[in-house]
């Protein structure tokens, strides 16, 4: 018989049998058998957070730097509410999380006791799925079952409530073998019939376009080159969301940059007039569609998606293929070449989109006196692209400029919150991604309100020795909101205004970072290589101009080919209609 | 402004999921954080060995609506299969209630006259009372209840609805 184990062993021993090498995490009363155990190994890193919201953020930059699940591992009650947020951080945007919670003991539950939450109940909807484990005996399967379910089909977080009782009861434990689950089987390969069909459209279209999402990422770096290899083949124009940028390279002349709220004027423009559009791995999102009774309203929409329930949730397909948009390009650009299809002539097409162009959407205006914040990113980029590094960002007007003009060649290098829009995600997930790519430069672009929403982890950076940057565009505002002030609430800035910030390069001094202060454009590009020579963490205070505004924009509730393209087309005030819509 | 609203339609769903803790909170829990209706919900194990549930659910949305609610339900894990029963077209559906009806003398020959005009069976009675059973489709029950109202009803338990597919093959 098999050696017994404690509930807390047994999950070691499953983790590391997953190879799992890093957790973040935060103890507590419910978890103290589980830290106990981490005490007595050293196959897995525990990394210390400051706060369980930061363990679940610093999880997903490491699961989207690296390709692999990332785990968290937190107490009962407060430790997996202030969980919550990144949980449902990583449904939103598919991120492949297992997250750890300790509970009550199991003849406690029910009972109000001290840290006592129903996690399974508060986490039951924002979780792919979830496990309350009553016994040792299944805890072993049910970890090796919820990796499996994290990480395959649409992947999302998982959480696994282990009673502090069922930690130190002990049983046996053996690894198991492949998961054959009983209900759960995602479908990995399209239906051929339906991608013939497909390319069948593709070879015939005169004005195609591919729109890619954060499913291309998910699927992994081979489903990016072949990405590639189609673009390549049908010579189409590609445009992504926020969540797929770097899948497809920023470089290529076949780039329409990012579409949607804060796209381009071609990638929109394109969208709005093209014939066919082959959606891959991407959900048509509110912000990407604009008003959707005016969405591409000429052409035949294809969706690859492994999620059936994203196929026609918001606009109606001609054509869904159910399956892992890796595997169906693949099939796509096996099927093309078997039928010998020549790219079609896209002259016109592209004469059309040479002409979107030349509007240059992402110019901005310059100015001598102050650093443009858009300026700010350019020169960041131009700085820092040879190391090919990682960007992580917080939520806002700095996050969508990073989206314009900071450019990605390579996936797994772009790590934001998209789905939930989540402030304070960027500095645990710069932290994780840091963790998972111990040589990489790492770089949270953050603003002035949003770093403060985990300003705390600048303590876990500090103990591990993790040389993240933080380059952070203050304007002194919660810029997007002031911005939809601007342009809905006639200027009536309520409440947006960053009163009382801290002094940021001693805040950074204080937690023992460097701190650099970027005043006037004469200072940007020295104070970037001042961040960039240092070897450890830094913080740059970088001060932009206050009241720039992220252009292009399509307003609320307003159709692609409404867009605004700078300030001078901004009215001051909207109808209730589009006041209603997010 | 105006919130649009689309043409509405009522389809019995039948889903059979893995029989475990918190199942029917996970599914109850999608229609209601996505806006769905129910109109009627059933569930019991249906399986030898207690694996697997069986719940029909009664749901009215718009054609659009229709196809998200099945397709998210398809997706949730411990779901092993959906089925659009009005879609699939022919298929039957029962209901049981229970009917308790009060009064004496006419009204007592009245309500028993009735009972058996629906095939309703007597499971108590008193001196001044029936509780009938009575089965069939949600229309009948209506038509039996609305009649016993006007008798002396007193209070009504109904299952909701159980359907399944015509023919032999299963789902």
């Amino acid at each position: 018989m098999a050696k017994e184990l404690s509930g807390a062993d047994i999950l070691i021993e499953a983790l590391c049998d997953l190879g799992v090498e890093v957790v973040f995490g935060y103890p507590g009363g419910a978890v103290l058998p589980i830290y106990d155990a981490i005490f007595n190994q050293k196959r897995i890193r525990h990394i210390l957070v400051r706060h369980e919201q930061a363990a679940t953020h610093a999880a997903e930059g490491y699961a989207r730097a690296t390709g692999k699940p990332g785990v968290v591992l937190v107490t009962s009650g407060p430790g997996a509410t202030n969980a919550i947020t990144g949980i449902t951080d990583a449904l939103m945007d598919s991120i492949p999380m297992v997250v750890i919670t300790g509970q009550v003991a199991t003849h406690l539950i029910g009972s109000d006791a001290f840290q006592e939450a129903d996690t399974v109940g508060l986490t039951r909807h924002c979780t792919k799925h979830n496990y309350l484990v009553k016994s040792p005996q299944r805890l072993g399967d049910i970890v090796h079952e919820a990796f499996h379910i994290a990480t395959t089909g649409r992947p999302g977080p998982v959480v696994i409530d282990i009673p502090k009782d069922v930690q130190v009861a002990t049983a046996p434990y053996k690894k198991p073998g492949k998961i054959e689950h009983s209900s759960y089987k995602p479908a990995l390969k399209g239906d051929i019939k339906l991608i013939e069909a497909a390319v069948d459209m593709l070879a015939a279209a005169e004005r195609p376009i591919l729109y890619t999402g954060g499913g291309v990422i998910n699927s992994g770096t081979a489903a990016a080159q072949i990405l590639r290899e189609l673009a390549r083949i049908t010579g189409a124009p590609v445009t992504s969301t926020l969540m797929g940028l770097g899948a497809f390279p920023a470089s290529s002349d076949q780039w329409l940059g990012m579409l949607g709220m804060h796209g381009t004027y071609e990638a929109n423009w394109a969208m709005n007039q093209a014939d066919l559009i082959l959606c891959l791995g991407a959900r048509f999102d509110d912000r990407v569609t604009g008003r959707l009774d005016a969405f591409a309203p000429h052409s035949k929409k294809i969706h690859v998606d492994i999620d059936r329930s994203s196929v026609n949730k918001t606009v109606r397909v001609d054509l869904p293929i159910i399956g892992d948009v890796g595997r169906v390009m693949e099939d796509m650009v096996k099927v093309w070449k078997a039928r010998q299809y020549q790219k079609q002539d896209l002259t016109g097409w592209w004469a059309q989109i040479d002409g979107w162009r030349e509007k240059k959407s992402l110019s901005y205006p310059e100015s001598k006196d102050e650093i443009m914040p858009q300026e700010a990113i350019r020169v960041l980029y131009e700085a820092t692209k040879a190391k090919n590094p990682i960007i992580s960002t917080e939520v806002g007007q700095h996050q969508m400029w990073a989206a314009q003009h900071f450019h990605f060649d390579a996936p797994n290098k772009w790590l934001t919150s998209g789905g939930l829009g989540t402030m304070g995600y960027g500095l645990p997930a710069a932290i994780g991604a840091q963790l998972g790519n111990p040589n990489a430069l790492v770089i949270d672009i953050a603003g002035d309100a949003s770093i403060q929403m985990n300003i705390q982890e600048l303590g876990t950076a500090t103990q591990y020795r993790l040389p993240v940057k933080i380059f952070i565009l203050n304007n002194e505002y919660m810029g997007m909101v002031r911005q939809w002030q601007e342009l809905t609430y006639a200027s009536r800035y309520s409440e947006s205004y960053s009163d009382s910030l801290p002094d940021f390069v001693k805040l950074a001094e204080a937690y023992g970072w460097k701190g650099i202060r970027i005043e006037g454009p004469d200072d940007l590009e020295a104070g970037i290589k001042a961040m960039l020579d240092h070897d450890g963490p830094v913080i740059v205070d970088c001060q932009v101009a206050k009241l720039s505004n992220c252009f292009p924009m399509i307003p609320s509730g307003a159709a692609h080919t409404d867009m605004i393209l700078g300030d001078e087309q901004v009215s001051g005030e909207l109808d209730d209609e589009a006041k209603a819509l997010v | 402004m105006h919130i649009k609203e689309g043409q509405h339609e009522r389809h019995t769903l039948s889903v059979t999921v893995s029989n475990e803790p918190g199942v029917l909170a996970r599914i109850a829990g999608m229609f209601t954080a996505r806006g769905y209706n129910i109109e009627s919900l059933t569930v019991a194990d249906i399986s030898a060995t207690d694996a697997i549930s069986r719940i029909t659910i009664v749901t009215s949305g718009t054609p659009a609506v229709i196809e998200q609610v099945v397709s998210q339900l398809d997706r949730m894990v411990p779901v092993h299969g959906v089925t659009d029963l009005t879609v699939l077209g022919d298929h039957v559906e029962r209901e049981l209630a229970l009917v308790k009806v009060a009064g004496t003398g006419e009204r007592r020959i009245e309500a028993l006259r009735l009972a058996e005009v629906f095939r309703a069976n007597v499971v108590d009675t008193t001196i001044a009372s029936f509780v009938f059973e009575v089965t069939g489709a949600s229309s009948k029950i209506d038509r039996f209840v609305e009649l016993m109202s006007e008798i002396g009803l007193v209070e009504v338990a109904r299952t909701g609805i159980v359907a399944m597919a015509r023919g032999k093959e299963a789902v």
